[in-house]
């Protein structure tokens, strides 16, 4: 251990897997939850029984199970990735419109989502990198984005050029303005909000190299 | 006034050149393949599509749009590793698009359906999809002004309907299924069951026969859809 601050809590970066563990801790027990496709599904597999999470997806079910394997494939049983999935006991259908009811009426209590850039006041950009020739597709994520009562971002802190994903202001195409509540990466946990960023903790480095790395004024966990 | 029909054929025969058809499914759960074959086949064009997706590999909504029958894409997701038809439309600029975030969607075709004239919400404010909408701060939040969207037609899949039109459907194969046969003027259901009156529990059915118009049974066993290489339901 060097000079780190009180908050550092890991001497390394934190890999996929354990920041996917980190998200699935910090979920509040009983919370219905909606992870996004890619990193955030990641989560799922850290959920522990205890926490007794209701996991939400938008093609119109709440109670989903994990991946169906062999017989349990069913081509009307997926997620909204489209992959097979399986249903728990207690699972509920319903229709597209009342699944994002779900969402935009505040009932549901977390969304774990990617970003390509996450502003210093929670702005989310995840749909589109705005090149002229990309086809847009936006899905869901302006709905999740918008609805849940917290939203956590998962990424990596730097892009592969080595910027600073947590910016000043977006570059990128906006998913939903003011939502983020906390974002996840790999060197950090940074809280957002309209009081600015609060780093929580730190992993392989200090609180004086993240803000080295961040483009914005960053404030320390008390 | 609800009719049973023999064929998926003789059930599109109405729709007519520049229509606007909502096509029900989530990638493939709970698309109607036999009627978008049968749409296929009966040479409508110039159509305005209403779906989640706009088509995926080579058959359903993907062919429809590769033989240039489609006008025009209302959807949230168009983009995905195997929606070659309608990219290459699209970079051809050979197909409009309209995209709508999905529970827009969603509620654009639920307001259709129930008679709104249009809704605000805050999904998209601040966003490029908002842009030109007109915009109110209501209960503390900017919401954006989002009208419905009607249909002449909608092609949607159940699982069950009795001789009363109600539907079932199965797990989430429902999707857009029960808005949309709200939000058209004329709905075809394809079923792999129709059963006799009665024999549904009324506090089960999803979707209340006076949104059908027509029923049509066809061949396909629920959930047996084949996998794609990257394990998902292709």
């Amino acid at each position: 251990m060097g000079t780190q601050t009180s908050i550092q809590t890991s001497e390394k970066p934190l890999g996929r897997d354990e920041l996917a563990q980190l998200v699935a801790r910090d979920i509040v027990p009983g919370s219905f939850v909606n992870l996004g496709i890619g990193q955030p599904t990641l989560v799922s597999n850290y959920l522990t029984e205890e926490q007794n999470i209701t996991l939400h997806t938008e093609n119109g079910m709440l109670g989903m199970g994990p991946g169906a394997v062999g017989d349990e494939i069913d081509g009307d049983l997926i997620n909204a990735g489209k992959i097979p999935v399986t249903e728990l006991p207690g699972a509920s259908y319903f229709h597209h419109a009342d699944s994002f009811a779900i969402m935009r009426g505040g009932h549901l209590d977390i969304c774990v989502l990617g970003a390509f850039q996450v502003s210093a006041t929670g702005d989310l950009a995840n749909w589109h990198t705005g090149a002229p020739d990309a086809i847009p597709a936006v899905g869901g994520a302006m709905d999740l984005a918008t609805g849940a009562k917290d939203v956590f971002v998962m990424m990596t802190l730097l892009t592969r050029d080595g910027a600073s994903k947590l910016v000043e202001a977006c570059t990128y195409p906006l998913t939903g303005v003011g939502c983020v509540t906390r974002v996840y990466t790999d060197k950090a946990v940074f809280l957002t909000g309209p009081d600015g960023v609060t780093v929580r903790e730190t992993f392989g480095c200090t609180f004086e190299e993240i803000q080295e790395l961040v483009p914005l004024p960053l404030k320390r966990a008390e | 006034m609800l009719n049973f029909i023999d064929t998926v054929g003789e059930a599109v025969a109405g729709i007519k050149d520049g229509s606007t058809v909502m096509i029900g499914g989530f990638g493939n759960a709970g698309q109607p393949f036999e009627l978008i074959d049968a749409l296929m086949d009966c040479g409508a064009k110039d159509l305005t599509v209403v779906n989640n997706n706009a088509g995926q590999g080579d058959q359903g909504l993907a062919l429809l749009i590769k033989e240039g029958r489609v006008r025009k894409m209302i959807c949230s997701f168009p983009r995905q590793s195997d929606s070659w038809h309608f990219d290459a439309k699209f970079h051809a600029g050979e197909i409009e698009l309209e995209l709508v975030p999905q529970g827009n969607l969603a509620e654009r075709i639920r307001a259709a359906g129930a008679g709104i004239g249009g809704f605000f919400t805050p999904t998209g404010y601040g966003t490029t999809l908002a842009e030109g909408k007109e915009t109110r701060l209501l209960d503390g939040k900017w919401q954006v002004f989002e009208s419905p969207i009607h249909a002449d037609v909608a092609l949607i899949k159940a699982l069950k309907a009795d001789g009363k039109g109600n539907l079932v459907y199965r797990k989430t194969a429902r999707n857009f299924g029960p808005i949309m046969a709200a939000a058209a003027k004329h709905t075809i259901v394809q079923v792999s069951e129709i059963v006799p009156t009665g024999s549904l529990d009324p506090e089960n059915v999803v979707t209340p026969g006076i949104y059908v118009n027509s029923v049509v049974r066809v061949g396909a066993v629920a959930g047996s859809e084949a996998l794609d290489s990257n394990g998902k339901v292709a």
